[in-house]
């Protein structure tokens, strides 16, 4: 039994260690907004954040996230109370087949996690691992602006 | 390429010293005259270019963002940071007023168009053995491309300038590298390119205490900006002998399948090897894979594979390295690699932290980043079950302590 937090509730599951964390959140815990893609590591699809980072869950067998927190776009906001970068990327209307979008979204967050007013090369390079096929990038690094700024205005509004 | 910080920091302290004995070490600035103007001869520009390439002036005097060869690119010890030149013909900011005189001197003898003493990270300690002739090439190369008006940040190093002299009386030699007649041409041409205009030994030489290389070790493996730059002479640490036609591909597409790709500092070498001469790769190449003297590995085969949290290094290996490594031929297979049979673990770890990955908006290998994916322990399971799955020997004695410094380590600043 492997025992780890999802967006804030605690989760005990018996499967084998080895199962990728991807596969744990969908079928075990139906968290369905992290995507298969690729499966190696290389669209991004599955980005979920682990601790403080962004992670590939379908490479991650699901003991290495064993006491660890893990967090999944369900836990940004709802389709009633979107988060900031969710309502950041429909106000940008950046999503077209949205398969990539949760990914997108988790890989943006930990970058506001980490970095209150990042510039546009920051959001260009930490975006890059993520790949969208339907190639709404542009729109894509708009809505993570977008949230950034509105983040930044928030912290400056909570300060004054 | 570079020095490192430590080579930096003990020079420094010798230096203190040496510079009083050294007494004099400003040198006479050259007249203050504009330079000639190039004549447009296309065969010596072109000459130069090629030659630049394996010197590789744009790798150090370029930014990440910046215009090639206008400098700013920093080199941080712990006793500050060291600033590239602009090497451009700005007339301002640049080489622009720069005669041919001056650019020999500086390129043979350290010493810049107004006088003073240039750090030894610029490696005049190899380009002393360019001829005149080809250092003239890559001057009119240099001279021909667009000025940029670019002023390099100051440096902040507290190694004054004149104790650069003292460094020179101890590390800095003429002495020719005279040709072998013994040897072929293209085997003392490939040693002409690597000794000098290559400064191969720049990472591949240790350094001592004082940051210069050990020159009884020469290519027997050093270290640059945290990473590991393998032996090229019997040390060699690859799981096979490294063939001329293998190191000749290797060196112009950064890869061979055989054994690894190139990495770190390394990857920028090889880009600039695709713009040389052709004739002139292989000939280095000739030069390398003779040092080695066909060595490979040489470490006894452990036949016990087992390693610490074995389970969990092999479940990691399985769910994030095989689908790309093992199950398809995308990946070099890691038994051919030589970095997993590496002395040190560090390279190992830095390419698993921060993946592969070409320059911006150009094409290239790429392997996934896992910094911060895995914790320390998990990391160190995982590096430990390739060593031995794959390396086939002994495990390294610190993984452990090298996982949790470069786990620490800003990718973007090594130091």
């Amino acid at each position: 039994v492997i025992t780890f937090n999802v967006n804030g509730k605690a989760h005990s599951i018996d499967v084998d260690p080895a199962t990728p964390l991807l596969y744990v959140l969908r079928n075990d815990l139906e968290l369905n907004g992290a995507k298969f893609g690729c499966g190696l590591g290389q669209c991004g699809a599955c980005t979920v954040i682990v601790g403080e980072g962004p992670v590939f869950s379908c490479l991650v067998p699901v003991m290495t996230v064993a006491g660890r927190n893990v967090r999944t776009v369900e836990g940004l906001g709802s389709a009633e109370k979107p988060g900031r970068l969710q309502q950041a990327f429909i106000e940008e209307q950046a999503a077209q087949c949205g398969y990539c979008i949760a990914g997108m979204i988790m890989r943006a967050q930990a970058l506001l996690d980490t970095n209150a007013s990042p510039s546009d090369a920051d959001i260009r390079r930490h975006m890059q691992p993520n790949l969208c096929r339907c190639g709404t990038h542009m729109r894509i690094l708009r809505a993570v602006r977008r949230a950034a700024d509105a983040q930044g205005a928030a912290i400056a509004q909570a300060k004054s | 390429m570079t020095i490192g910080k430590q080579s930096v920091a003990t020079f420094a302290g010798i230096c203190v010293a040496l510079a009083i004995a050294a007494g004099c070490a400003q040198r006479s600035p050259t007249e203050a005259m504009a330079a000639a103007p190039i004549r447009p001869d296309s065969t010596l520009v072109a000459r130069g270019a090629a030659l630049s390439s394996i010197g590789d002036c744009n790798v150090c005097h370029t930014t990440d963002d910046g215009p090639t060869f206008a400098g700013g690119r920093a080199l941080h010890t712990t006793f500050g940071s060291i600033y590239a030149t602009n090497i451009t013909p700005d007339v301002d900011t640049g080489i622009g007023r720069w005669t041919a005189y001056d650019f020999q001197r500086a390129m043979k003898e350290g010493i810049s168009r107004d006088g003073h003493q240039l750090y030894p990270a610029f490696p005049y300690d190899h380009y002393v053995h360019v001829t005149d002739d080809d250092v003239d090439a890559i001057y009119a190369f240099l001279m021909t491309r667009a000025p940029v008006h670019a002023k390099s940040p100051e440096n902040s190093i507290v190694v004054a300038r004149p104790m650069v002299a003292a460094w020179k009386a101890l590390y800095f030699r003429r002495d020719p590298v005279i040709a072998d007649s013994a040897r072929s041409h293209e085997w003392n041409r490939g040693r002409y390119l690597v000794e000098g205009l290559g400064h191969c030994g720049g990472c591949h030489t240790p350094r001592d205490a004082f940051g210069g290389e050990t020159t009884s070790q020469a290519l027997s493996g050093g270290t640059v900006d945290a990473w590991h730059a393998p032996a090229l002479d019997e040390h060699v640490a690859a799981p096979s002998p490294w063939t001329v036609d293998q190191m000749t591909a290797y060196l112009r597409t950064g890869f061979d399948e055989q054994h690894g790709i190139a990495a770190g500092p390394m990857a920028a070498v090889t880009r600039n090897l695709q713009q040389a001469d052709a004739d002139d790769v292989r000939a280095m190449a000739v030069y390398v894979v003779d040092r080695m003297g066909g060595h490979q590995r040489n470490a006894a085969p452990v036949v016990d594979v087992a390693t610490r949290n074995g389970d969990q290094g092999a479940a990691i290996y399985e769910s994030a390295c095989a689908g790309c490594h093992d199950r398809a031929p995308r990946g070099i297979a890691l038994d051919r690699s030589t970095t997993v049979t590496d002395v040190v673990p560090d390279n190992l770890i830095r390419i698993t932290l921060d993946g592969i990955a070409p320059p911006d908006e150009q094409r290239g290998r790429i392997m996934p980043s896992f910094r911060g994916t895995f914790t320390n322990d998990q990391m160190t399971a995982l590096i430990e079950y390739i060593r031995g799955r794959y390396g086939r020997i002994a495990a390294w004695p610190d993984a452990a302590t090298t996982v949790e410094k470069l786990q620490r380590m800003s990718p973007e600043n090594p130091s």
